[in-house]
């Protein structure tokens, strides 16, 4: 086996896995026939080669920057919230509602109000999740999981039967939002050759820089690590492990609806009923996992999975193979990120299994221990005090 | 001695785990019907030796003979063919099912496709009688002592047919009356004709029953002696490589006000049951208040409940004149608590995080490591340099994450960080467990200066020997009631043990007349 160092090892697996992913899309458009150069090439071309290109590459990134760092906060606290979906379309219907429900409210009013109303909508839906941990020890992936389907129906059930008519469009579309409720910057758009990029990549930006500074220079980012990687030691020296799992869920709820914010304000303009659990939310997930949920990586991963879905646009179009061969892509890319955490656990299992253990007492594979990433594993539920 | 005594001979075993030597030319010898103890520190190489004896292991070089024939033990089921056994220091039996049940598990005697319980059992309680391993075969594990169930252990293996038998650290969990049957058990498996190794670290156990001992260190032969003729202090020195003090020097007793007193106190243990059944107790400044026990007889819930990380259901603690029940962690550490964890991997730190933020895990929101929520990592770097120093821990560097330290010094970082905080009372459970010799010396030196600067200090170990040479005062805790106060200088092991199952002493209570 080659040697490398941990730290060599976090950027390299991710990149492996991003190559790796690309061989399984040529490798699967080479056997049904098709060029996979012709195709990565207008893939890339159509994604950056020009600035409308860029600018949709930059859009798509921006609300999958704040659930990737939404579903990073909650993973540093020992959280695996699978609700970024639930999360962020609460943060989008409410924000679209505020706005459509407030048209003449000055701007430098309403957007804020529109944002934080989002951004709180959001904290709720992650929050109930994470009360429930903190007080009855429920399994956050299954509650979460099931607020999905709870926001999924609720906000059908709002939109269509309790938002004034007045503020619709039939029964499945708002009217669009007015110009002071808005994200869309004309000069940014007309910069980007009339592309639907908005204002929301500002405040994606800073979205990263915040949870940056946050993790890496505040007492509250030092309690939520030390709660995510050792939840015993934490009580231990007196750090409230419930105040940390609310607090990081209400962050991470927070930040996911600002994600869909970002949907409504600047990308639709509007809400549109959704069929089910919107996208942003899983590939923030995904995102957040390839970028191992650092800031610069998120960043990254993010525009990284922009070109891929607006390239393979482009690519159906120029080299007309078909859209989906971007969603092997992307399955085989997470598929190997995920064997990263496979093989993490099962080396962390076997170690514990082997002989030297039962020698050393006190040894034992707490939460994250070995595995730098997400806790996957379902652990003992109970009560946190 | 003559070859054909000799049942298990290593020679030159180096075991090379990428580049670093676990074992480095190591030869041991056992000779038949003789117990041979195996002396060495943690991380000495121990372990991984008999992991290669009982096949979990491949040595990188070297030979082993078994019974004189060159061997190649290349699996446990291999071992176990050439009749190598190995009593574990965790028991490795199903708690609902019977001694006899465990017993036959694996290698049950059948009579056709039913299990002869019958024949089974006639062959246990014949071995149970040949050996003096007396045990009830009906009964569940979960009901019997650790000590039974330590004899089930030796059953299981002498069942499988084991002719040598390797023990690891077997006392570790006995009371001082069951440690010595046990020694008895062993001279009796010993006697008839069974080999034993006994891997341990305490000496006595060496000088009661072993014929010769075998030292290593950092994964070297240091040489093999006979026991008879070695002393327990050239022992220590040839296992540490310097001389040791064996005896700590205490000062005179200087006791102030009280700094802890618990009254009355119920603490209910994790399924409902009263682990601490109204226990009072009370430490003066200056004091080392020695809690004995065996362990699980509430010595968790009491911690846990004076630190704030367990509920209190009645009675009450106060620290330095303040009603603490029931507070928070935090503002009893605030209150002038110091606490060092029993299991320094799972309480005590997050290996994860650098030695530097361990040192802080109570203090980070304090001046001068954070100001308004900012982390000044100046500050906590300059702290963890000091400490590192102060306490002499062996780092590369304080940003490294302290699992790669090793245990003796994981156990520096938290007694650097409890102790600099100079708190009135220090709560030390279990502070020297799995540590070397050289290790525990040095903890109970700092424990011993906090003491004589007038700190209250709280000392739960379930070795007698620490709890001996280190208190002031021993309260023996059973079935979370004190069934005891006494004066180490008043009181000898026998007495203690007893104490410690349950079996009260007449006359003055020595608590009593303290307060």
């Amino acid at each position: 086996m080659i040697k490398v160092s941990a730290k060599t090892k976090r950027y390299l697996v991710p990149i492996i896995s991003v190559i790796a992913g690309f061989l399984i899309g040529a490798i699967i458009m080479l056997i049904w026939s098709y060029n996979p150069i012709t195709a990565y090439s207008s893939m890339f071309a159509s994604a950056l080669g020009n600035m409308n290109g860029l600018g949709e590459t930059i859009r798509e990134a921006t609300p999958l920057i704040f659930t990737a760092v939404g579903f990073a906060i909650a993973s540093k606290a020992g959280f695996f919230n699978i609700g970024l979906p639930g999360q962020a379309q609460a943060g989008w219907l409410t924000s679209v509602w505020i706005v459509l429900a407030n048209p003449t409210l000055p701007k430098y009013i309403l957007l804020p109000l529109a944002i934080l109303a989002g951004a709180l909508a959001g904290a709720i839906v992650a929050g109930i999740a994470g009360f429930l941990r903190a007080y009855f020890g429920t399994n956050e992936v299954i509650t979460t999981i099931m607020l999905n389907y709870i926001v999924l129906y609720l906000c059908q059930y709002l939109m269509q039967q309790v938002m004034p008519e007045s503020l619709r469009n039939g029964a499945d579309t708002t009217k669009d939002i007015p110009a002071n409720g808005s994200l869309h910057l004309d000069w940014l758009s007309h910069l980007f050759g009339d592309s639907r990029i908005n204002a929301g990549i500002f405040l994606g930006i800073g979205a990263i820089l915040i949870y940056w500074f946050l993790m890496k220079k505040t007492t509250v980012g030092f309690e939520i690590k030390a709660v995510g990687l050792n939840p015993f030691a934490s009580r231990y020296a007196g750090i409230s492990a419930k105040k940390n799992i609310i607090l990081s869920m209400l962050l991470s709820g927070g930040f996911a609806g600002i994600g869909g914010v970002v949907q409504g304000l600047g990308t639709y303009q509007n809400y549109f009923t959704q069929t089910s659990s919107i996208n942003i939310g899983w590939d923030g997930l995904s995102v957040a996992l390839l970028g191992n949920s650092t800031a610069i990586g998120i960043l990254i991963a993010s525009l990284l999975f922009s070109i891929l879905k607006i390239g393979g646009l482009g690519m159906q179009t120029v080299a007309g193979v078909p859209y989906e061969i971007v969603s092997i892509v992307i399955a085989a890319i997470i598929f190997f990120i995920a064997i990263k955490y496979v093989f993490e656990l099962l080396f962390a299992v076997n170690k514990t299994a082997s002989y030297k253990h039962p020698l050393k007492k006190g040894t034992e594979i707490g939460p994250n221990n070995g595995v730098d990433g997400p806790n996957i594993k379902l652990q003992k539920e109970g009560p946190v005090l | 001695m003559e070859n054909k005594n000799t049942v298990i001979e290593m020679k030159h075993i180096v075991k090379d785990f990428n580049g670093f030597k676990a074992n480095n030319d190591i030869n041991l010898k056992l000779h038949k019907g003789e117990i041979l103890a195996l002396l060495g520190e943690n991380g000495a190489g121990k372990s991984t030796l008999m992991s290669i004896l009982s096949g979990l292991l491949e040595p990188t070089s070297g030979e082993i003979f078994v019974n004189g024939e060159k061997t190649n033990i290349a699996s446990p089921t291999a071992a176990k063919k050439l009749g190598i056994g190995m009593v574990h220091q965790h028991f490795m039996l199903a708690n609902s099912f019977t001694v006899l049940e465990n017993i036959i598990l694996g290698h049950e005697t059948t009579k056709g496709p039913v299990l002869d319980i019958k024949k089974a059992k006639e062959k246990v309680l014949a071995l149970s009688e040949r050996y003096h391993l007396a045990i009830d075969p009906d009964k569940k594990v979960a009901d019997i002592t650790v000590a039974q169930q330590q004899r089930v252990e030796i059953l299981k293996i002498l069942y499988r047919g084991a002719n040598i038998l390797i023990f690891d650290e077997p006392t570790a969990v006995l009371t001082p009356q069951e440690i010595k049957e046990f020694m008895n058990i062993l001279k009796g498996l010993a006697h008839e004709g069974k080999s034993i190794i006994l891997i341990t670290h305490k000496l006595e156990e060496i000088k009661a029953v072993a014929d010769e001992v075998t030292i290593i260190r950092t994964g070297q032969d240091v040489g093999t002696y006979q026991v008879k003729d070695i002393s327990n202090k050239r022992m220590a020195e040839l296992m540490v490589g310097h001389a040791v003090e064996m005896k700590l020097t205490k000062r005179a007793e200087n006791f102030g006000q009280n700094i802890l007193e618990v009254k009355d106190l119920q603490v209910k243990e994790n399924r409902g049951n009263l682990a601490i059944k109204g226990l009072s107790l009370s430490l003066r400044a200056g004091e080392i208040l020695g809690i004995a026990g065996i362990d699980g007889n509430g010595q968790d819930e009491l911690v846990e409940a004076i630190t704030g990380l367990r509920h209190v259901d009645q009675g009450s603690v106060i620290i330095n004149g303040q009603d603490m029940t029931n507070k928070p962690t935090r503002k009893i550490t605030e209150q002038g608590v110091a606490s060092i964890p029993a299991d320094r991997q799972k309480y005590g730190l997050i290996l994860q995080m650098s030695v530097a933020d361990n040192l802080i895990l109570q203090s980070y929101y304090q001046q001068p490591f954070s100001h308004h929520g900012i982390i000044n990592f100046d500050a906590i770097k300059k702290h963890a340099k000091a400490a590192v120093k102060k306490f002499d821990i062996r780092t590369a560097s304080s940003d490294l994450p302290t699992g790669e330290l090793s245990g003796g010094n994981q156990q520096k970082v938290i007694i650097a960080r409890e102790l600099e905080r100079g708190s009135d009372l220090i709560i030390a459970f279990q502070p020297t467990r799995g540590l070397d010799v050289g290790a525990i010396e040095y903890i109970h030196k700092q424990l011993l200066k906090e003491r004589d600067r007038g700190k209250a200090i709280l000392l739960v170990s379930y070795e007698l020997n620490e709890i001996m040479q280190l208190s002031d005062r021993i309260l023996v805790l059973h079935d979370g009631q004190k069934s005891g106060v006494v004066k180490p200088d008043q009181t000898n092991e026998t007495e203690l043990g007893l104490l410690m199952t349950g079996i009260q002493k007449e006359g003055q209570d020595l608590d009593q007349s303290f307060s």
